[in-house]
């Protein structure tokens, strides 16, 4: 019997039995993969020659001449192709999907960046592709939309439940329960059912596997402490991976939104609002009420908003391997500004959760420290959010104008 | 205890009938005048399921009626309240249905034990493969309750014989690929995936997934021993109202 991917008591595979077969297969796909040399090499190979790998690391020099205390570097994922670290795993999963022969690929998508990365991927190797979008966020990232359309893809607008990034999920598996057996989910998150947590793990692995070295060579010594924003943990997982075995602290930045005492957040491992459960197909932290329905969630940020969080980062948790912690809207906002305005770098309001807790800590550590924090994506695509969350006066009227302009033909 | 009242009622008719609600939609009065229409026109064996937020095994009718029950305030207790309430009343066996985290986050010992002492028969909890099952087995059988699971088309003869060394009661063979609720085309195609499901197990087999009409029950006749009809009684109820049950289902087998 295959193995169905524990994490102490977290992760599993609870899934109907019309998938079983098709999880079988492509579980030995992934160990296939993973045994076989020659094809991390052609992952590397197309991430170098596709994407932007090996990602930069940047040192924030006026970031950290500003907080005084630890020297502040930056992982740069934003640099991938189509703008976030999603590439990795998509372009992963990509040459996956070419190894089972199957020709359609379907995903979720909150924030949108999952959606873009998986239609570009699509594009590339000539898949079929249907993305599966809350109605909630086709409105908020409508230039998303845009491009997964222009890439050819189907992208359909989920109208059922919260219609955000967790009926979206429920959805593509829905669509895949239908059509597996020419298509292929290509979940976009280190969650569900084994062995998504552990393969989206392994292809984001190479963010840590450079990180390491990178600072290594500039600093002559490991990260003090490492800082990644964690929705359902992909790129946490990602940078961690290249730090679990060494004296590093590992640092997780969940969504606080409006404040942990208001509810409206989404921080399953940093508040006390979470309670271990089972849905969408493992086991975990889940944001959800005593009778175990999930609850609505917030964040300014889309691709944080979500009810779980991946069973390897509750593990880490339970361990003691990793810290948690949550940032408000506002301290993202504000600390959106600060990096935009320091550093000439603008990270997506995702990663921007990382750099709240970072900030926070940097001015008690000492210039001998140095802490790494993952910039998972970059902001300047998702201007309509960003203006709105700076609640920019002159964007509010280039956009009424665009509106009358329109109106006007 | 299931499987032996399912044969004893297979020796009076060829084709038995299992009929499915989601509890408290559109409300627990409907849900009880829905029960009581269904046990009239003579269903042998009921599924009551228990709403959840994430049923990812449903299509868009029973999906909605899981999220419009919910709006309408339903809780897991009086969903078990009213489970007891209609186990006492009405002299068929009912299942309660619904997705794991239902029961894990209730206790899953306590769960069972609330389940038979309301005089419930068993339950059916789609996305529990047996492999994460075992405490689930251990409390079910702890409380002579069937725990009922499925064969799908594409479940091999070996994991077929797995599953039925734990199943109970009855197995639901699905029909096809899919969600509950799309069309399903009743064909001999069919036969060669219930004669492997005949094969790995004596239980009774019941089979769903798509099944609407006079004419898919027909089919069914000999082939198995359960149609079961979810989704259709959802659209009838939502089409013609309440009263248009029993009509519905006394004309599937007359």
């Amino acid at each position: 019997m295959p193995e169905r991917g524990y994490y102490g008591q977290f992760g599993g595979s609870f899934i109907p039995e019309i998938l079983v077969a098709t999880f079988d297969e492509l579980i030995q796909a992934f160990e296939e993969a993973k045994a076989d040399p020659g094809f991390w090499k052609a992952y590397e190979t197309l991430m170098g020659s596709y994407s932007c790998r090996p990602t930069p690391l940047s040192y924030a020099e006026n970031l950290t001449e500003h907080f005084g205390g630890a020297r502040i570097y930056i992982k740069r994922e934003d640099l991938n192709h189509t703008g976030a670290h999603k590439a990795n795993n998509v372009m992963g999963q990509g040459l996956l999907v070419k190894r089972m022969g199957k020709s359609r690929v379907i995903a979720e998508t909150g924030a949108g960046q999952h959606g873009v990365a998986t239609a570009t991927m699509a594009a590339k190797f000539g898949f079929d592709c249907t993305i599966y979008m809350g109605e909630v966020d086709v409105q908020r990232q409508r230039p998303n939309v845009f491009w997964m359309e222009r890439l050819g893809a189907t992208v359909v607008p989920v109208t059922e439940g919260t219609r955000i990034l967790k009926d979206a999920i429920n959805e593509a598996f829905r669509d895949w329960v239908t059509n597996m057996d020419d298509t292929h989910y290509a979940l976009g998150t280190a969650c569900g059912p084994h062995p998504f947590p552990e393969m989206v793990t392994w292809f984001q692995s190479i963010i840590g596997q450079e990180a390491r070295g990178q600072v290594l060579k500039e600093t002559g010594r490991l990260p003090t402490r490492v800082y990644a924003c964690v929705g359902g943990g992909s790129n946490a997982m990602g940078v961690f991976s290249g730090f679990l075995d060494d004296d590093v602290e590992l640092v997780g930045v969940e969504a606080g939104g409006r404040g942990l005492d208001t509810g409206a957040h989404a921080a399953r491992l940093a508040s006390r609002d979470a309670s271990l459960g089972v849905a969408q197909g493992y086991k975990t932290y889940f944001l959800q009420d005593d009778d175990g329905q999930m609850r609505e969630t917030h964040s300014v940020a889309a691709g944080l908003d979500y009810v779980g969080v991946s069973p390897i980062l509750s593990h880490l948790k339970e361990s003691g391997r990793v810290r948690f912690a949550a940032a408000t809207d506002q301290e993202v906002v504000d600390a959106l500004s600060l990096t935009i305005r320091k550093e000439g770098l603008i990270p997506a309001l995702e990663s921007a959760h990382g750099f709240v807790q970072a900030f926070k800590e940097a001015p008690e550590l000492s210039r001998d420290d140095v802490i790494l924090i993952n910039q998972s994506g970059r902001g300047d695509k998702d201007i309509f959010t960003v203006a709105d969350a700076f609640d920019d006066p002159n964007w509010r009227q280039f956009i009424r104008d665009k509106a009358e302009e329109y109106d006007a033909r | 205890m299931l499987a032996e009242t399912l044969r004893a009622r297979r020796q009076e008719r060829e084709i038995l009938l299992m009929t499915h609600i989601v509890m408290g939609y559109p409300s627990f009065d409907a849900s009880l005048r829905v029960v009581e229409a269904m046990v009239e026109a003579g269903v042998e064996i009921m599924e009551l399921q228990i709403p959840f937020s994430e049923p990812i095994a449903d299509g868009p009718v029973i999906l909605h009626a899981n999220q419009g029950s919910l709006q309408a305030g339903s809780t897991v207790e009086r969903c078990l309240t009213f489970g007891e309430e209609v186990a006492r009343r009405f002299d068929i066996p009912f299942l309660l249905m619904s997705y794991y985290n239902i029961l894990f986050k209730y206790g899953v010992e306590a769960f069972a034990q609330r389940m038979a002492e309301a005089g419930l028969a068993g339950a059916i909890v789609p996305d529990l493969p047996p492999e994460e099952a075992g405490d689930y087995l251990a409390a079910m059988a702890a409380h002579d309750l069937a725990t009922v699971f499925i064969f799908s088309p594409n479940t091999s003869d070996e994991r077929m014989a797995r599953i039925a060394a734990v199943a109970q009661g009855l197995v639901y063979c699905v029909a096809r690929k899919g969600v509950t609720g799309a069309d399903t085309a009743f064909s001999d195609e069919l036969d060669a995936y219930l004669a492997r499901c005949r094969t790995a197990t004596d239980l009774p087999l019941a089979l769903g997934f798509g099944v609407k009409d006079r004419a898919d029950v027909d089919f069914l006749r000999g082939r198995v021993d359960l149609a079961v009809i979810g989704t259709q009684t959802i659209r009838v109820m939502e089409e013609q109202g309440v009263d248009a049950i029993k009509p519905f289902i006394e004309g599937l087998r007359s």
